[in-house]
């Protein structure tokens, strides 16, 4: 196989622009879809909760006035907002230490071995238990509340890395020792490109979990964010504001996961022929 | 004691290369190797597969330090390696010129490339992946990664396998004219005859394993007389020399 690729296989993408209206609308079919079956959803909790009046269970409307008001007068923003730096805090804090001593365990075996029972028992450790000791030990503070999410989570970041450091292609670090690269470039182009699956599996596994422990963190020992306002609405028994703020949460989420995760995923993986 | 200049050969003297296996079995891949590449000499390392021609490379390369013996590489000029592997072994993620880029060292990241990729046929793939590459482009991409960095000496270890022969062949020819453009001190490793006799100025033959020097055949012949009516010469005097190899 000599001739140049041109003669060959395209890359995807390259047929694009024949029909552009069936590929407009190709394109539209999985919002459309995810939009009906949203709609479909707040229609089926609209029916239930006019079938079912209570104070306990209020229906779309209640909940979206309750949004309103409590975007209009800040609350909403301040609470979301003192929630999402706490989750981006401790995101940052476990991916780091955890890919770290993942890294170090999956190319160490004897290390590995000696630790491994660690990882274990840190993977079974309740979260409530490491925050209750974290406000014990360190006091009701914002480092103590970031930090106990964290140790909730590196585990998990641990046992990823490690399987990723596990399948690292020796050939490449090879290559990059007889052309000394620099330990930056050999962490940036030779390491991190192949952790890359592992680093977004332990990512999105990471956000999901970390967003729900900030939540009973913030309940147990902070005075703002989303958690603590769920607490307050517990006590006053308003069940419109708790799924108020968890939606209006739930949204930024997912506003992340479309804006931010699947373009950086869609970067990191786009010499490869057909995007995971 | 040599003089440090332009000079000095490759010199390999290696005692004794073993292999442990898991099973505590030993097993002795090189014994008492030693030979020499002089200056700007295209050399290549023959024998029959399984001899312990990479495993010599490996040590060479600074792979593999679990050895007793000595081994000099040539100095002058850049103190750099480059190797040309089994397997074209670029990085997937970075595109070929990212890939030649990235072994050269800082201050020639940004050298022009054009000639080189010119060469070998690469001008308009230079943004390519990879895994958009068939194998023989692959192959000249890892070629084109090696010359780029003009190094001191030139690892080659049976670039051209698994590839179809004429391919092959035209991936010799590619060699040979960058390899003449900059004469580098280069040890390759095949235990293709044909090849040998067609790339290189001097011929190590390495015995079964343990490996150690059969004898060395010379070829003094320029490469542009190379044509079938003296390869096949070449061919008959080789066998006569070393009869049972290759």
């Amino acid at each position: 196989m000599m001739s140049p690729p041109d003669t060959g296989d395209r890359p995807p993408g390259a047929a694009a622009g024949t029909s552009s209206q069936s590929g407009l609308a190709a394109a539209l079919t999985p919002v459309l879809t995810v939009a009906v079956s949203l709609l479909g959803l707040c229609l089926l909790w609209g029916l239930a909760a006019h079938a079912w009046p209570s104070r306990a269970f209020p229906g779309p409307g209640q909940v979206w006035q309750v949004l309103l008001a409590e975007a209009a007068n800040g609350d909403l923003f301040y609470h979301l907002g003192a929630t999402l730096g706490r989750v981006a805090a401790a995101y940052v804090v476990a991916m780091v230490v955890g890919s770290l001593i993942g890294v170090l365990l999956g190319s160490h075996r004897s290390a590995d071995r000696f630790f491994a029972p660690w990882v274990v028992l840190f993977l079974n450790i309740p979260a409530l238990v490491v925050i209750v000791l974290a406000y014990i030990w360190f006091g009701l503070n914002e480092a103590a509340a970031i930090g106990a999410v964290a140790v909730n989570k590196i585990p998990n970041v641990v046992v990823t890395m490690r399987e990723g450091a596990r399948a690292l292609d020796p050939t490449y670090a090879e290559m990059a020792a007889v052309y000394r690269f620099g330990l930056l470039d050999r962490i940036r182009h030779v390491l991190l490109p192949q952790l890359q699956p592992y680093l977004a599996a332990a990512s999105r596994s990471g956000i999901a979990l970390i967003w729900k422990i900030v939540l009973v963190v913030e309940l147990l020992g902070r005075s703002n964010g989303v958690g603590f306002q769920i607490y307050l609405y517990f006590q006053l028994f308003d069940v419109a504001a708790i799924l108020a703020y968890t939606l209006a949460f739930v949204a930024v989420m997912l506003v992340i996961e479309l804006l931010v995760v699947q373009p950086v995923e869609r970067h990191a993986t786009r010499w490869r022929r057909r995007p995971a | 004691m040599q003089p440090v200049g332009a000079a000095v050969p490759l010199r390999v003297d290696i005692a004794e290369k073993t292999f442990r296996s898991a099973q505590g079995v030993s097993i002795t891949a090189l014994q008492d190797l030693s030979f020499e590449v002089r200056q700007g000499e295209f050399a290549c390392l023959l024998g029959p597969s399984g001899c312990g021609k990479t495993t010599t490379l490996r040590i060479l390369l600074g792979l593999d330090k679990d050895f007793s013996g000595s081994f000099h590489l040539p100095e002058g000029g850049s103190d750099r390696i480059a190797a040309v592997f089994q397997e074209p072994v670029l990085l997937p993620w970075r595109t070929v010129e990212q890939n030649v880029r990235l072994a050269l060292p800082k201050s020639l990241r940004t050298k022009n490339l054009d000639g080189l990729f010119d060469t070998l046929g690469l001008a308009g793939m230079r943004s390519l992946y990879p895994a958009e590459l068939s194998l023989g482009l692959a192959r000249r991409a890892a070629l084109a990664r090696a010359f780029a960095t003009e190094p001191a000496v030139l690892f080659l270890d049976e670039p051209f396998a698994s590839l179809d022969e004429r391919t092959a062949e035209r991936l010799r020819h590619l060699l040979l004219t960058v390899w003449s453009a900059r004469p580098t001190t280069a040890l390759m490793v095949t235990h293709n005859l044909r090849e040998a006799l067609m790339l290189s100025d001097r011929i190590i033959v390495l015995a079964q394993r343990p490996a150690h020097v059969l004898g060395m055949f010379d070829v003094r012949l320029p490469r542009h007389y190379r044509n079938p009516q003296v390869m096949s010469d070449l061919l008959r005097s080789f066998q006569q020399k070393f009869p049972g190899v290759a």
